[in-house]
């Protein structure tokens, strides 16, 4: 192959994924977003607005750390970190918020909703919103709201709304069934900013084309700093906005393997992950076609992983487009490798990851070794690990 | 003819409207379900409308919410919930049934089996929340070819242009969701469903059913009166989530509502 890549269609369509399966009262105003985004896709004025702000207030472009020590002790491949834990809040979150806050600026919205996992992505939301004046709810599944009080207590302190969500799994997917169930009941006033690559059309390709600054500067760091493109890239996959803001401008660079991490949960195997690529298939859940964690009767079932962040059913269309064209590959670690990925990168280079990004580290881990000394490897290093010091302190027995 | 067809022409030369209720397959628990259905048959509705429980009913309030948890605590499945509507059909062939529900569980199951088993179950409609017609070629195609009717939703802010889409691609009825947000919510706004009613039958010769929103006799008559029938959801599953420990009451209570909308959309 070697047309350009161009995808999605006009619809949102990645070949049999992604789409807009949503209902009648959500049909407009997802048109509605569609014609602005496309809008002020090429707007200089709104692209000016949005590059000062991920220079000034963001603090981009994040540094590619060529992480020295890490690669000698893994005995391999060069290993180069995406700083993306440097942003401000934290995580590569904020890339998106601020641009489709932005859009929801222009679009004369004045009251914004998120769903969030760990937070991170809520976070950044609250933050948006307080700069802009705007109001802000933000749904969270009950049982994050427990394992992320830290980032709870950050969107209070923002001015945010939190809402705890009750139904079904209390998790990540849920929160983003009562987001959209406040969209359809408050379209005309409020903006949706979904936090991944899913949802209906146009989201997964808005949220990439947002993310996709991260990719956009790691390929000319590296061809600066190595002098040539890198060999894998390696990111965690909750949603996959990470991830495919990382590939997707190296999509045409055919030599250059693209693999993103799953979260195993407790394997694979035990049913308890949160790995729909590697152990789910096909079917449409919140707005768009991929693929999933269901049961036989297309009931979606729980999922599970130690990062919030990551335990989610379903995928962006987009990665399952990848992962049928064989364009990239995608592997699963467990909650176990995750953690050692967490204390080798802590000890070895002094940078404590946030558990969904630990996932990336691990699968480094067991990757940079078998690859040789001259060969790169760009990580995405998504977040920081601050937000998860309760979490680690619990699950060592330790009271903070 | 189609007997959703059939049903809406003999109403409308008896100068009557449809009265539909929505109750949820296996709430609370399979064995319920079908002497409901005849029970509401009996308290005089036209058309059945058996929720497909889903595990993430995205356009539905609470009570729908619950109503698809507590089905799925006994396992309630698409597979199953056809099985009910074939049941139901041993007994009664002149009262439509139309599933209504998420894609999902229908892909999952496969458009084509799915297609043939609705018609082994003779379900006579097929509504799907979350797939306008923009993705639904297949699965209408499917359907139509075996005579199910395909149902669509229309909006407060469907445009002239969404409600013909509607019109080419469904078939039976359209079902005018008369408020924006979740079922269950509010009220509705009689003027604004009466002059959003004129901008849709301008657009479609199809029979316009209404609802959410509507909670009794009083609403069910003036919302009847604007369109071709009436939908109840939430208003009769709130009667089994406050009878839970006793079912023939919630049954009772449920035909009671129907039979005093029955008789106010009558008169
Ligand atoms: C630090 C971090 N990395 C990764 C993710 C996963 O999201 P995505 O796959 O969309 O990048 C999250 C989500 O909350 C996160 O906070």
């Amino acid at each position: 192959m070697t047309e350009k890549y161009n995808m999605p269609d006009e619809r949102g369509h990645f070949g049999p994924y992604g789409g807009m399966f949503v209902a009648e009262t959500l049909m407009l105003p997802i048109q509605e977003l569609n014609a602005a985004y496309q809008q002020y896709l090429d707007d200089p004025d709104f692209i000016a607005e949005l590059d000062a702000d991920l220079k000034h207030y963001v603090g981009r472009p994040s540094p590619l750390y060529h992480a020295e020590r890490w690669s000698r002790t893994l005995g391999g491949a060069q290993i180069y970190l995406k700083r993306e834990d440097l942003n401000h809040t934290g995580a590569h979150k904020i890339n998106n918020t601020i641009g489709q806050a932005l859009l929801a600026k222009r679009m004369g919205k004045t009251r914004i909703i998120a769903e969030t996992g760990a937070g991170q992505h809520g976070v950044a939301t609250a933050t948006v919103a307080a700069r802009l004046g705007l109001e802000c709810v933000v749904y969270m599944g009950a049982v994050d709201v427990a394992r992320q009080s830290l980032n709870v207590y950050r969107m209070k302190l923002l001015g945010a709304k939190v809402v705890a969500v009750e139904s079904g799994s209390k998790t990540l997917k849920d929160a983003l069934n009562e987001a959209l169930r406040d969209w359809v009941t408050n379209v005309d006033n409020t903006f949706y900013i979904i936090g991944t690559v899913a949802g209906p059309h146009p989201y997964p390709a808005m949220v990439r084309d947002f993310q996709a600054i991260i990719g956009r500067e790691a390929r000319q760091q590296c061809l600066d700093q190595a002098g040539r493109l890198p060999d894998a890239l390696v990111a965690c996959v909750g949603g996959g906005s990470n991830a495919i803001g990382l590939f997707y401008p190296f999509i045409d660079d055919r030599s250059v393997r693209m693999i993103g991490v799953e979260a195993a949960g407790d394997g694979i195997e035990t049913g308890r992950h949160s790995a729909p690529l590697c152990a789910g298939r096909p079917g449409v859940l919140h707005g768009n076609r991929t693929y999933l964690m269901e049961d036989d009767d297309g009931e979606i079932i729980e999922t599970h992983s130690i990062s919030a962040g990551l335990d989610y059913p379903g995928v962006g269309p987009e990665h399952a487009w990848l992962k049928d064209t064989g364009r990239a590959q995608y592997v699963n670690i467990t909650d176990n490798e995750a953690l050692e990925g967490f204390h080798s990168l802590t000890r070895m280079e002094g940078i404590i990851p946030a558990l969904e990004s630990s996932h990336a580290m691990a699968y480094t881990m067991k990757l940079a070794p078998i690859m040789s000394k001259d060969e790169i490897i760009i990580v995405c290093l998504s977040g920081r690990g601050d937000k998860d010091m309760q979490t680690m302190a619990q699950r060592e027995g330790i009271e903070l | 003819m189609s007997r959703l067809a059939a049903t809406f022409e003999a109403l409308s030369k008896s100068g009557r409207k449809a009265l539909v209720p929505f109750i949820t397959a296996g709430d609370p628990r399979p064995d319920f379900t079908l002497p409901m259905m005849h029970a509401m048959v009996e308290a005089g509705v036209d058309v059945i409308e058996l929720g497909i429980p889903f595990s993430d009913p995205m356009a539905d309030g609470p009570v729908i919410q619950r109503a698809s948890e507590r089905a799925l605590e006994h396992k309630m499945s698409l597979r199953r919930t056809l099985a009910i509507a074939t049941e139901f059909r041993k007994t009664n062939q002149h009262t439509p049934v139309v599933l209504m529900g998420y894609v999902n569980p229908i892909e999952a199951m496969g458009y084509e089996d799915f297609a043939n088993a609705a018609q082994r179950a003779d379900i006579d409609g097929v509504l799907t929340v979350d797939l306008p017609p923009e993705e639904a070629d297949e699965c209408v195609a499917l359907l139509k070819a075996r005579d199910i009717d395909p149902i669509f939703l229309l909006a407060p802010n469907s445009t002239d242009e969404r409600i013909k889409k509607m019109d080419a691609a469904g078939s039976g009825y359209l079902y005018y969701v008369s408020l924006k947000g979740v079922t269950g919510a509010g009220h509705l706004d009689v003027a604004d469903v009466e002059s959003k009613l004129n901008q849709i039958r301008a657009n479609t010769r199809l029979p316009v059913a209404i609802g959410f929103g509507v909670k009794d006799a009083q609403t069910a008559k003036t919302v009847a009166s604007l369109g071709d029938g009436v939908v109840i959801g939430s208003a009769l599953i709130s009667k089994i989530e406050a009878n839970l420990d006793d079912l023939e009451r919630a049954k009772k209570e449920i035909v009671e509502l129907l039979v005093a909308m029955r008789q106010a959309m009558d008169n």
